[in-house]
């Protein structure tokens, strides 16, 4: 990898070649008749696994299939948020476990994700959430996730442009900041794993869309695609919302429900606010890009649907909560808006996990919130595919605890609304 | 958005309903007689389809009635509309 490292060096280099001939970040292979692991979905999680699979696991003859072009799917459609903040241990050593790999993925991949702790703050507008974010307070910090409450004064302190006033229909009555917590460029993620996988001989086939999965008996033997057959033994499904087309091309039915969840940005203006504020209770999102567009983030609608777009009504309650909050932006105007498929689980917890067919295995259900969880999920489903069991850090992400009743409830508990 | 014509009321905006999931799950004659796995079933497995979908509605914000509704999950168009205890129309 050393050989095409990108560095001041190479920038200067090409400079004087006018940046014509940098050489592809990926390949753009046809499918070979057979892999040892085949990734179906090209996004982040998707090309992560790829990564870690063949980094940590050294196995090299791997394909990710993707539908469509990679990173264009829930990687280039949410809002960025990362954190750890999560109640549940099970949750907290996932989210984390990602987390610590973001703080050093930029130099690990030779590539500027653009990860920039700006510390998320989630605020308090009733009694109920005052408890249950101190609650959370001292959940996190028994896990060792940095977490501090913070009154309405700290609350205004720390962001200013937000209304504090006793008399809005909301009012704050305090908030919880993890410090570590921030963003990342998604495009960055998905283009910075896909160039380091390739590197290492991972197959990176774009617009091949997977249309059946043959199985022989209790195995798996290999996926029909738009391109072909192509064999393999091994088998991981990372398609977000469309995991349950996947699961049922093999004979499989998940707890899952795939819904609309919609974001938007504003035009660009100059840096108004540097951190990142969620609020639970009216559902609203807002962060600013490095381009100075404010990045607003929507709740799903309740319906099933795949049609990547969303009822206005849900993007109207969002920016109803945003312009009491913040005054200030009442005369911003909307850019963009643009809906994503999640795919979440009844207890808004992923699925990380082996199935009763042997070499299929799903990461799915990340829901709302997968994007965070990129560099983990990646990590952990490597694990599990490479070694036929799951880490310990997703062993409570199995698909039978459907069936056990040992569910990860987090809703209501991660922070946001689902 | 998309308009659901509300077997009692008509057509309204989709705003004033609220969804219910999938349709025609039967809720088991002996609870006490399941095993794990068919509660799981029974309660958490979806078909979750990307096509045509049966599916349960609840006029919330008008007269507050149940009905079943035939969806194309892949553009919202709606197919049919039909009441509680009445059979899902085939075609």
């Amino acid at each position: 990898m050393t050989k095409n490292k990108y560095s001041l060096f190479s920038l200067i280099k090409h400079a004087f070649s006018y940046h014509e001939n940098w050489e592809k970040a990926w390949k753009d292979p046809e499918p070979k008749k057979e892999y040892e692991v085949i990734i179906i979905g090209g996004g982040g999680h998707g090309l992560a696994t790829a990564y870690y699979l063949a980094k940590k696991h050294d196995i090299k003859n791997i394909a990710v299939v993707e539908k469509g072009w990679i990173g264009g799917g829930n990687t280039g459609r949410n809002t960025t948020i990362i954190r750890s903040n999560y109640l549940w241990d099970a949750s907290a050593g996932l989210y984390d476990h990602a987390l610590k790999i973001w703080e050093g993925l930029s130099q690990e991949l030779n590539y500027n994700v653009m990860f920039s702790q700006r510390g998320v703050m989630n605020l308090a507008h009733n009694l109920q959430d005052v408890r249950d974010l101190k609650r959370r307070t001292h959940a996190n910090r028994l896990n060792g996730i940095d977490a501090i409450y913070l009154n309405t004064e700290q609350v205004k302190k720390f962001c200013p442009i937000i209304n504090t006033s006793p008399d809005i229909r909301y009012p704050v009555l305090g908030g919880t900041l993890q410090r570590r917590a921030g963003t990342a460029r998604h495009d960055a993620v998905a283009w910075g794993y896909a160039r380091c996988a390739d590197k290492m001989g991972v197959d990176i086939i774009q617009n091949c869309e997977v249309k059946g999965i043959k199985r022989n008996g209790d195995s798996v033997e290999g996926i029909e695609t738009t391109k072909g057959f192509i064999k393999t033994k091994k088998i991981g499904v990372v398609a977000a919302g469309h995991s349950s087309v996947i699961a049922n091309m093999a004979g499989l039915k998940l707890p899952l429900e795939s819904k609309p969840l919609q974001a938007l940005v504003s035009e660009p203006v100059k840096p108004i606010i540097d951190t990142v504020v969620m609020s639970n209770a009216v559902h609203a999102y807002v962060s600013q890009s490095d381009k100075g567009e404010l990045v607003i983030g929507a709740g799903t609608d309740d319906y099933v649907s795949y049609s990547q777009k969303g009822s206005h009504d849900i993007v109207e309650g969002t920016l109803n909560a945003i312009l009491e909050l913040y005054p200030i932006f009442s005369r911003m105007k909307m850019l963009r808006q643009w809906g994503g498929i999640v795919d979440i689980c009844p207890d808004a917890s992923p699925i990380i996990s082996k199935t009763s067919i042997k070499g299929l295995y799903f990461n799915c259900g990340w829901g709302t919130g997968g994007f965070k969880a990129t560099p983990g999920s990646g990590d952990l489903f490597a694990h599990t595919i490479a070694n036929d069991e799951p880490h310990k850090l997703n062993a409570a992400f199995n698909i039978n605890r459907f069936v056990s009743g040992d569910l990860v409830d987090e809703h209501g508990a991660a922070a946001v609304a689902h | 958005m998309f308009i659901i014509n509300c077997p009692y009321c008509g057509k309204r905006e989709q705003s004033e309903f609220k969804a219910g999931g999938e349709a025609h799950i039967v809720r088991p004659k002996q609870p006490t007689e399941l095993s794990d796995d068919q509660w799981a079933e029974y309660l958490f497995m979806r078909k979750n389809i990307k096509g045509i979908q049966f599916e349960r509605w609840v006029h919330t914000h008008g007269c507050r009635k149940w009905f079943n509704v035939v969806r194309d999950t892949s553009n919202d168009v709606i197919k049919a509309v039909y009441k509680m205890g009445e059979k899902p129309p085939t075609k």
